[in-house]
């Protein structure tokens, strides 16, 4: 008998980005993918990416609250690896013989066009941040990622007064927000 | 300015940092001005974005580590084929090719074998020249006297004859280098400088002929380690007319170069290496070749006579070979390659600029 897992607690971990509940996703499902995608022409390398690619899928619907799981959490990562890895074989043409499936499938077709373009928006975040450059890029990511007080941030990029850094954090947004819509409508 | 007043009541506004008052302003000017409107619908978007952004980002390092960790652990294993397994998968997977180019290569090897009896040139000439510089008396001097005037005070005393000279890169920031084997061929030892001309002493701890590989250790006082390597060594091969770029000292300076994959082997069909487009020269042996990523695809080794522009790298996957044999053989190495290149999305100028200081020259006595 195995432990019981609950299913939704680790979905949950995941969500908040929770060290553990990665843990335990990788050690219940890693080995299994590994498996697939070296007995369909892949390498170790190739499989860490589709997995840790399908966590982010994951991660994403768990974090969103759209994840309605009417099957296992297993079977939901195989499916999506599987889809991944197709794809990626067609875009190489490495087709050998016909990919074989062992356990069952859920259709995840539809949830990997939204991931795509999720997928699409991050490259263009990321890369406008690039070009912003120092300071702005750190000042940014402390204010809206990281979530410090304006105070903190004054006193760590050495700006006199809090009010101070939040006019310079404004500029630096709207250079951002310029970068960042310049790409993106052209991804849409 | 007024946009950046506007900003700011934005993210009041969606904070919920306005008092009633205010906000019932706020919500007028909204209805009243569409553009207003629009602003604030599209800083809420944007600022979703830039939030899911730094999740997702920190998620790929939580999962980065975890990898790294498990695998540490052995809790997974890179590996789950076993050795005959993976062989049958092989002959599955690869059949037909086999059987057809079984009867192939029996034709064409019929073919080939009365036509050579034909044009096969006479005498063994040498048809490809090793990379490695030979450097004779006169110009070691000279080089002596420019280290004088450069006011460098050198490690290698006068009464050393330096006899080759080659390039290296780390493999580990703990000061462990790969070159080519025939770099450092029956030398007494060698010394390594870096890009910005700091010299060390460094042990030959490994020399594979048959791969023309060799692996060296910094055992020098100066050598500060450094923690991790930007760049990773690559386990498979590349593709066909995949951009590479080079680093190595053809002269006293690092010199950049770039090209592409032209072949996945090398001479003759040598499997060991693969065939480059780069401008290559003396002194430019046992230097890294990067892919577009940031990842070593090999070391360049070769290159043909009678040839331009045809270069050989040896593929980078024995490198890791070279590096398991060396710790299998010596428990107490402690060699660790890096897992994934932190360059990958960098353009070309600040690839190489990231990666120059850990390219070495070699001089071997």
């Amino acid at each position: 008998m195995k432990p019981e897992i609950n299913e939704s607690e680790l979905l949950e971990g995941l969500a908040r980005n929770d060290r553990k509940a990665v843990e335990t996703l990788y050690r219940l499902n890693y080995s299994m993918v590994q498996a697939f995608i070296l007995n369909n022409n892949g390498t170790a390398d190739d499989a860490r990416d589709v997995f840790q690619e399908a966590m982010i899928v994951l991660y994403e619907k768990a974090r969103d609250g759209s994840l309605e799981l009417n099957c296992q959490i297993k079977t939901y990562v195989y499916s999506v690896c599987r889809r991944l890895w197709l794809k990626r074989l067609q875009q190489l043409q490495r087709f050998g013989a016909p990919v074989e499936s062992l356990e069952e499938t859920v259709p995840v077709e539809e949830e990997l066009e939204d991931h795509e373009r999720k997928n699409e928006a991050f490259g263009v975040m990321e890369k406008a941040l690039s070009h912003l450059g120092e300071p702005c890029k750190s000042l940014l990511e402390s204010y809206y990622i990281q979530k410090k007080q304006m105070l903190d941030i004054a006193a760590e990029f050495g700006y006199t007064n809090a009010d101070n850094a939040k006019n310079q954090k404004y500029k630096c947004l709207m250079r951002l927000k310029k970068l960042f819509f310049a790409q993106y409508k052209k991804v849409d | 300015m007024d946009e950046i007043l506007l900003l700011d009541a934005t993210e009041r506004y969606l904070n919920g940092e306005m008092n009633a008052e205010e906000k019932a302003m706020f919500e007028q000017l909204r209805q009243s001005n569409q553009e207003v409107d629009q602003m604030v619908v599209e800083h809420t978007f944007f600022l979703q974005q830039f939030e899911r952004y730094g999740g997702l980002r920190e998620m790929k390092h939580t999962l980065h580590d975890v990898h790294n960790q498990l695998m540490q652990d052995g809790e997974i294993k890179e590996e789950v084929l076993s050795g005959s397994a993976k062989v049958v998968n092989l002959w599955k997977r690869y059949k037909r090719t086999i059987t057809i180019a079984a009867s192939i290569a029996g034709v064409t090897a019929l073919s080939i074998s009365s036509m050579t009896l034909l044009v096969a040139p006479k005498g063994n000439e040498k048809a490809l020249t090793e990379l490695g510089k030979k450097v004779n008396q006169l110009e070691t001097k000279y080089r002596q006297q420019d280290r004088k005037l450069d006011n460098v005070i050198s490690k290698i005393s006068p009464d050393i004859v330096i006899t080759g000279i080659g390039s290296a890169f780390l493999v580990d920031g703990k000061g462990y280098l790969v070159t080519n084997a025939h770099v450092v061929k029956n030398a007494k030892g060698a010394f390594v400088s870096n890009n910005k001309g700091a010299e060390f002493k460094a042990q030959i701890v490994k020399i594979d002929e048959e791969r023309d590989i060799a692996i060296l250790k910094i055992e020098d006082k100066d050598y500060k380690a450094t923690a991790t390597l930007p760049y990773s060594i690559r386990k498979s091969s590349t593709a066909i007319a995949e951009p590479i770029f080079t680093l190595g000292y053809p002269r006293n300076e690092i010199v950049y170069g770039e090209g592409y994959l032209s072949a996945k082997t090398g001479f003759n069909g040598d499997t060991l290496s693969c065939q480059i487009a780069v401008a290559a020269n003396p002194g430019n042996s046992g230097g890294p070749v990067f892919n577009r990523f940031g990842e070593v695809i090999g070391i360049l080794s070769t290159k043909e006579t009678k040839a331009d522009g045809v270069v050989f790298a040896i593929q980078s996957k024995y490198i890791i070979d070279a590096v398991n044999e060396l710790k299998k053989a010596d428990s107490t190495v402690d060699l660790k390659l890096t897992s994934k290149s932190s360059l990958k999305g960098m353009d070309r100028t600040q690839q190489a600029n990231k990666v120059l200081e850990y390219v070495y020259m070699v001089k071997v006595y």
